[in-house]
């Protein structure tokens, strides 16, 4: 066989790759070995923190990196052992994969600081280090990835960390949360993979570049609409988009703090990426062809979100809507269409991130220091907690979408976007859902901030947990409520240290608010090359399609 | 031979779908099994059947002679079958544990996390 003529040189890639595209792969090789090697440290826990931080800070440096290389030169392909495009798996990072990616890393770095204040030496044993930098692995490679398959792959590498990380303290009310958010997130992920089956049958070709320079030959064909719906329920559900999202409530309140930090800034947003993905630049056409369906969807989950927040009397289940009314709002963005609205979706995803994600660790902290998650427990944490309660303050008008900070910015260009392409209640449903919010936040901050605290003798950090109300079961004994036993002890010092993730989080949602041109700029140009992704083809295929 | 395999994946996804619709996590349990190897087969139909001819190039061939069966699908497959395999176990495992912890594997009646009877939502100030 040595013999054979076989030029194999015509089927692989030659030439080296430049030094600078090694920054599509490094944010995934680093999480991966990160976890790998923390795996391996099972028995040191007291190694691990400060291991998986400063990775998780590598990991927004590597990001940072990407995005400024892709702003400077384009979208980047490598492809995988050498195999020319299409039939190697490629990854391919534009604007939207990296800024995504990109903030995704430094909600996780904020979590993993504050980790090392509320995840305990149990925890560590039990693997919250290693889940941890797998989950980013799966988010990073959903991100940068080119190619579809892999992308139900990472999908799945993301999932099966998050199942990992939302049991850890196996306590009851974890397990009745993990069992709804596993089954649906499977089924979810399944209806992925039949689209994905049929989308091989259809082109007989993975690689998402690929796809798109074939699908305007098909477009607006049955078997392409049937493709672009089953995405949109798929990506929708993992989404939590309106009636398929009763997972997300249901158990993003069960996890540790920590952990419901990082579900809220991370997971529904790939989702949002996968279906911008797929939407805007795989099956442009089919996707106008739903859009009523989209809007309708967008509305729904807007307005119920914000009607369930409304409803709440507990802490964690109020964001857990909150993030439920936010997905809302980047669906509008989705259904339009228009580059506008797709860099509103995106400049909306990036603040959601952020801002989602210190939420649930300001929260964390105030319920340390009220003793309770019930609102209506709580109070006076406005006298006690001046630091927290100002930062929570701002990051609630963030999340209501005023002025001047990070939420307000999306939020009209979801609006100007809408009144220009004449979906005048598409404009209203976002308007009144951000009024809704701020009803909500408001009154949450009123009665557990600013009253005075009705109970002098809950005292800071005590185990005083509420019996809630008896279900008259067999499941009438309800473990303390939030249960505290596990925290390290909360000096001043602990305080200040599990403040600084949050402070910092808040202070770039007040940056973006206040200077938000380089993101808007940034969106755009992603929104720019998902709808005419020639430049994304061009980097995988070289040269101009 | 498309259109028999494509009724029986039906058939496999009619099944989960029932099983799924079930309040008893072991019975949803099992529709989840079933709907994954209804995906493998669909996935498997998708890359055209071709029946016994193996991939594999005769000596001194450099492109097969005839038609060859794709080998692209059994890739996706596998990769497939273990994802979804290593899902179930834990799943199974998680099942198992929701029993032990909550004594039931009814669905209804696991209100732990979202209880029935929760207190209203403060309504004044």
């Amino acid at each position: 066989m040595a013999s054979s003529p076989i030029d194999l040189s015509l089927a692989l890639v030659t030439a080296a790759p430049d030094a600078a595209d090694w920054l599509v792969v490094l944010p995934v090789a680093l999480c991966i070995a990160t976890g790998a090697l923390l795996t391996m440290l099972r028995g040191r826990p007291a190694l691990q923190g400060g291991l998986a931080v400063f990775s998780l800070a590598v990991l927004v440096l590597l990001n940072i990196g990407l995005v400024s290389h892709i702003s400077a030169s384009g979208p980047v392909t490598m492809m995988m052992g050498r195999w020319l495009p299409p039939f190697g798996i490629a990854f391919t990072a534009d604007m939207a994969g990296a800024l995504f990616s990109l903030s995704g890393s430094v909600v996780a770095l904020a979590a993993g600081v504050y980790s090392l204040g509320d995840i305990n030496e149990k925890g560590r044993r039990h693997g919250f280090y290693p889940f941890l930098m797998l989950l980013m692995a799966g988010v990073s490679g959903a991100f940068l990835t080119g190619d579809i398959f892999n992308l139900y792959v990472w999908f799945e590498v993301l999932l099966i960390s998050s199942f990992g990380l939302m049991v850890i303290g196996s306590e009851d009310r974890q397990i009745d949360g993990a069992v709804k958010y596993g089954f649906l997130n499977l089924v979810a992920t399944t209806l992925f993979l039949i689209a994905t089956g049929f989308l091989y049958g259809i082109f007989g070709t993975l690689n998402m570049a690929d796809i798109a320079r074939k699908a305007a030959g098909f477009s607006g064909t049955a078997p392409l609409m049937t493709l672009a719906t089953l995405y949109v329920f798929a990506f929708g559900m993992k989404a939590a988009a309106f009636p398929v999202n009763f997972w997300l409530p249901a158990s993003y309140h069960t996890p540790r703090i920590v952990v419901s930090a990082l579900f809220a800034g991370l997971l529904t947003k790939v989702g949002i990426y996968a279906l911008l993905r797929t939407g805007i630049m795989l099956f442009p056409a089919e996707r106008a062809g739903l859009s009523g369906v989209i809007a309708t969807v967008a509305v729904l989950t807007i307005i119920s979100g914000a009607l369930g927040a409304l409803a709440q009397s507990d802490m964690r289940r109020l964001l857990g809507y909150l993030v439920v009314s936010g997905i809302g709002a980047m669906l509008a963005g989705l259904s339009l269409g228009t580059v506008e609205a797709v860099a509103g979706t995106i400049v909306y995803g990036v603040h959601s991130m952020l801002v989602m994600g210190a939420l649930y660790l300001a929260i964390g902290l105030a319920g340390r220091a009220a003793g309770t998650f019930e609102i209506g427990g709580a109070g006076g944490l406005w006298q006690r907690q001046l630091p927290l309660s100002a930062l929570t303050l701002v990051l609630f008008f963030a999340v209501s979408g005023l002025p001047p900070f990070s939420g307000f910015w999306p939020k009209l260009m979801l609006v100007k976007a809408a009144l220009a392409d004449g979906a005048g209640w598409l404009a209203a449903a976002l308007l009144i859902g951000g009024f809704l919010t701020t009803i909500a936040t408001g009154r949450f901050f009123l009665i557990a901030y600013w009253r005075p605290s009705s109970s002098p003798q809950r005292g800071e950090g005590g185990p005083k947990g509420r019996m809630r109300g008896n279900t008259g079961s067999e499941l009438a004994e309800i473990p303390p409520y939030p249960p505290f036993g596990h925290l390290l002890p909360a000096g001043e010092k602990g305080q200040a240290a599990a403040l600084l993730p949050v402070a910092l989080l808040t202070l770039a949602s007040i940056l973006i608010g206040l200077y938000p041109e380089p993101l808007i700029a940034a969106a755009k140009t992603a929104a720019e090359g998902l709808v005419t992704p020639s430049a994304y083809i061009g980097s995988v295929f070289g040269g101009e399609p | 031979m498309e259109p028999v395999f494509a009724v029986l994946t039906g058939l496999f996804f009619a099944f989960a779908v029932y099983l799924m619709l079930s309040k008893f996590i072991i019975r949803v349990l099992l529709g989840v099994a079933i709907l994954g190897n209804a995906v493998n087969l669909l996935i498997f139909i998708n890359g055209r059947l071709l029946r016994e001819v193996p991939p594999v190039l005769a000596a001194g061939l450099d492109v097969p002679a005839g038609p060859v069966a794709n080998p692209l699908p059994q890739a996706l497959i596998l990769t497939a079958i273990v994802i979804s395999f290593s899902f179930f176990a834990f799943l199974l495992v998680l099942s198992w544990r929701a029993y032990e912890a909550l004594g039931t594997d009814n669905t209804d009646r696991m209100r732990l996390a979202e209880p029935e009877t929760s207190p209203l939502p403060p309504e004044g100030y």
